[in-house]
């Protein structure tokens, strides 16, 4: 399916984006579709962020799927560096390539001849950001979590996302052959530069609306009932609108109703909400507010 | 849908409007660089110009990097595009389609309020989004040349359809229909009167935009983005959306104030240099350290929740809370002419309006008449708790040092100051009227490592970020 000529203005419109996502499993919100087909026309990066548990992750996911591209995924953590996000030399492999050298002394290479074929292809280990920029196949590119990594950390990225390209001061600059998708996720921790925001556009995924989020648990939890998956999502709803340490999440949704589907509840009221309530919310506090709220008109 | 594809041809006309639009966005606050107007720019010639939806979300991915930003943009977008897409008088057609009223005529008001409360039963936005529109039509009265602002005709209109009535008769309903499903309804009832609201509001916007024009009814809008508000003047609205900006910042405050120091060594460590000396036949060629040892930081609040400070103080216990939820060494209290310790109080809430309640019931920091005193204050906190405080402990006022010319007694913050590790001193007033009347403050900030102007959330997060 994919081919080179899919690469290149797959969509025609933001509907289309819908429509393509959406057979891959994917109900995306106009926003999210609109941002997907300009980031495809614009070839630049999507920052994504939102809270945790909205699909952030998925939608990058989804976008290979339906492009049929490969995901490269680089997740960030709390002190990742160049050796682990662009490339590393295997210094291994070039200890060995110096002492067969010396081994079989008298072939004749000088020095200059040896250093060049150490820093060569064959001893650079590509990490994900230089492996998505070198793919011949399509890729999507997923940088997970940036906002985990420090400041400084970041600039790491820039010249990946304006330039599709990655200097390797030894070899010089390795320039994308196509330009790959690529998705930034942060669950916005910390504001991220603004040098890093202006490379991208911009997408906030915050939690679904009630249709969009019934639509999601009708796809995704196949035996559930329209009416216990309408009931599920309003009580969702509600609980979301406390004010909670951690609000649930969609996939938090989707356990709630894959366990009320499990244990065989016809219809969801009070005390059965309750019950089931610490699937859904993961704070004992929370846990304790939102049962405050759901239980006192029974009462 | 037609325009995606071949590059949209601007008009020169629609391309001053767009112009203008970016113009006022920088001009609400909003950051728009240069490379982020190209953007847009080269947005535009892809996005369906005729699809205002799907126009206005791209175009925001452009050129909105924040989500607080997001509400300024909705309105201006509205004010420049999509009002001049809708007829300009929407009257008869648009309102009777999904309402199903006579055809010409405006509603009577109480069919109107009847209406409205088959409108909010049922939910849908669009029902809501016409039934604000038939609101604003028969209710507003929106009279040429008047310059009244946006907010009054929107408070007439939804007054005359007795919105609260209306509350009231949807709250008593889901009260009937009790149990689970009765709090679920009553939450959405209250959401489709927030969001019919909001319609009411945008309508009348959109009305008097075509008498006004977008630019003059922009500079009318025009309001401090959410980080540039001023504590002391929050709205109910506003407090709750700080809420949300303040915890992912009081995370950043409690990190930055708890972090280890790294990469420092500690004395020598004659003895291990001694021991590694003898591999170099006892040339002592590397110098051991002994390690430093592992600070636990701690960190300190005292708010100030006197009447002076009263919108100051519910802020500064939003970020007492989420401090406390975000670190398990940070220590509260609050004070007027009396202090009191209520880190247990912010524990035990399981929000921050019942913090907020707590604190103002049950934490004991009234002395003698409650008004500040800050040097009773601080005499008091060094008697009661001076003992704890040890070399690894950040103490941060936040108070605007207004002591009703009662004893400033600086010594105490001195000692305060030289117990603990940094003393950091945020103030809600305006740089120009410190040590003006009764505020003192270059004697206690004389003893501080930083005094700072934290009027809102940006120099809160010039703080926070300074620290690091």
């Amino acid at each position: 399916m994919p081919s080179e000529l899919d690469t290149l203005n797959v969509f025609a419109s933001p509907q289309s984006v819908h429509e393509a996502l959406r057979k891959v499993g994917y109900l995306a919100d106009n926003g999210t579709a609109s941002v997907v087909f300009l980031a495809e026309r614009l070839k630049k990066p999507i920052l994504v962020e939102g809270p945790a548990g909205t699909g952030k992750t998925q939608l990058a996911k989804s976008v290979a799927e339906m492009t049929g591209s490969r995901l490269v995924r680089l997740q960030c953590y709390e002190g990742l560096d160049e050796s682990k996000a662009l490339y590393e030399w295997n210094y291994k492999k070039q200890l060995l390539r110096i002492q067969a050298e010396q081994v079989a002394k008298g072939v004749g290479e000088t020095w200059e001849e040896l250093e060049e074929d150490i820093f060569s292809e064959p001893f650079l280990l590509a990490r994900p950001l230089l492996e998505a920029i070198r793919a011949a196949d399509p890729v999507v590119l997923l940088i997970d979590e940036v906002d985990r990594v420090e400041v400084e950390t970041e600039a790491l990225l820039l010249e990946v996302l304006s330039d599709y390209q990655v200097s390797v001061p030894e070899m010089g600059t390795i320039k994308a052959t196509q330009i790959p998708f690529v998705f930034l996720t942060s669950n916005n921790t910390r504001e991220l530069s603004e040098a890093l925001k202006r490379r991208c556009l911009y997408l906030h995924m915050g939690y679904p609306g009630k249709q969009r989020e019934r639509d999601i648990v009708l796809a995704k939890v196949p035996d559930i009932r329209s009416s216990l998956a309408e009931q599920v999502v309003r009580t969702v709803q509600l609980v979301r609108s406390l004010d909670l340490k951690k609000p649930p999440s969609v996939s938090e949704t989707l356990d709630w109703a894959r366990t009320l589907v499990v244990l065989g509840v016809p219809e969801l009221d009070a005390d059965v909400a309750k019950q089931t309530l610490n699937v859904l919310l993961k704070h004992s506090s929370d846990i304790e507010r939102a049962a405050k709220e759901l239980g006192t008109a029974t009462g | 849908m037609s325009t995606a594809g071949e590059p949209a041809a601007l008009g020169e006309g629609v391309f001053e409007v767009f112009a203008e639009f970016f113009g006022e966005l920088r001009a609400a606050g909003v950051p728009v660089s240069t490379t982020e107007v190209l953007d847009a720019v080269e947005a535009l010639a892809h996005l369906p110009l005729a699809e205002r939806e799907a126009l206005k979300l791209g175009l925001a991915a452009t050129l909105v990097k924040q989500e607080a930003h997001w509400r300024t943009y909705e309105t201006l977008f509205d004010l420049y595009f999509s009002l001049r897409a809708a007829p300009a008088e929407p009257g008869a057609q648009t309102l009777t389609a999904p309402s199903g009223l006579p055809e010409g005529s405006l509603p009577s008001a109480s069919e109107l309020s009847d209406l409205a409360y088959r409108a909010l039963l049922e939910g849908s936005p669009e029902a809501i989004a016409a039934l604000a529109r038939a609101v604003v039509a028969r209710f507003s009265g929106i009279e040429q040349g008047r310059t009244v602002g946006p907010g009054y005709y929107a408070y007439r209109a939804l007054r005359q359809l007795d919105v609260d009535g209306l509350a009231e008769r949807l709250a008593g309903d889901a009260l009937e229909a009790g149990g689970l499903e009765g709090r679920v309804l009553a939450n959405e009832y209250r959401q489709r009167l927030e969001l019919l609201r909001s319609e009411v509001q945008a309508e009348v916007r959109r009305r008097l935009v075509s008498e006004r024009g977008a630019g003059e009814m922009a500079r009318s809008l025009r309001r401090p983005l959410p980080e540039d508000v001023d504590f002391m003047h929050l709205s109910r609205e506003e407090l709750a959306a700080l809420q949300r900006a303040v915890q992912p910042l009081a995370r950043k405050l409690a990190v930055h104030l708890a972090r280890r120091r790294r990469n420092r060594q500690g004395r020598l460590d004659f003895r291990a240099t001694a021991r590694r000396s003898l591999a170099s036949g006892g040339v002592p060629v590397e110098p051991r350290f002994k390690s430093r040892h592992r600070s636990k930081p701690e960190l300190w609040a005292l708010a100030d929740v006197s009447g002076s400070v009263a919108a100051f103080a519910r802020f500064t216990l939003q970020l007492l809370y989420a401090l406390s939820s975000q670190f398990s060494r940070t220590r509260a209290w609050a004070f007027i002419d009396g202090i009191d310790e209520v880190t247990g109080l912010l524990r035990q809430a399981t929000d921050i309006a019942e913090a907020v309640r707590q604190v103002n019931t049950a934490a004991d920091v009234v002395w003698r008449e409650g008004h500040s005193d800050y040097g009773h204050v601080l005499t008091d906190f060094l008697a009661k708790w001076g003992k704890e405080l040890t070399p690894r402990t950040t103490v941060v006022v936040l108070g605007d040092a207004r002591s009703n010319y009662h004893p400033i007694e600086g010594w105490a913050m001195a000692e305060v100051a030289r117990r603990a590790r940094q003393v950091f001193w945020l103030n809600p007033e305006p740089r120009a009227y410190w040590d003006t009347g009764d505020s003192v403050l270059a004697h206690y900030g004389a003893h501080c490592q930083g005094v700072y102007e934290c009027r809102n959330l940006r120099q809160l997060r010039r703080f926070v970020e300074q620290l690091s």
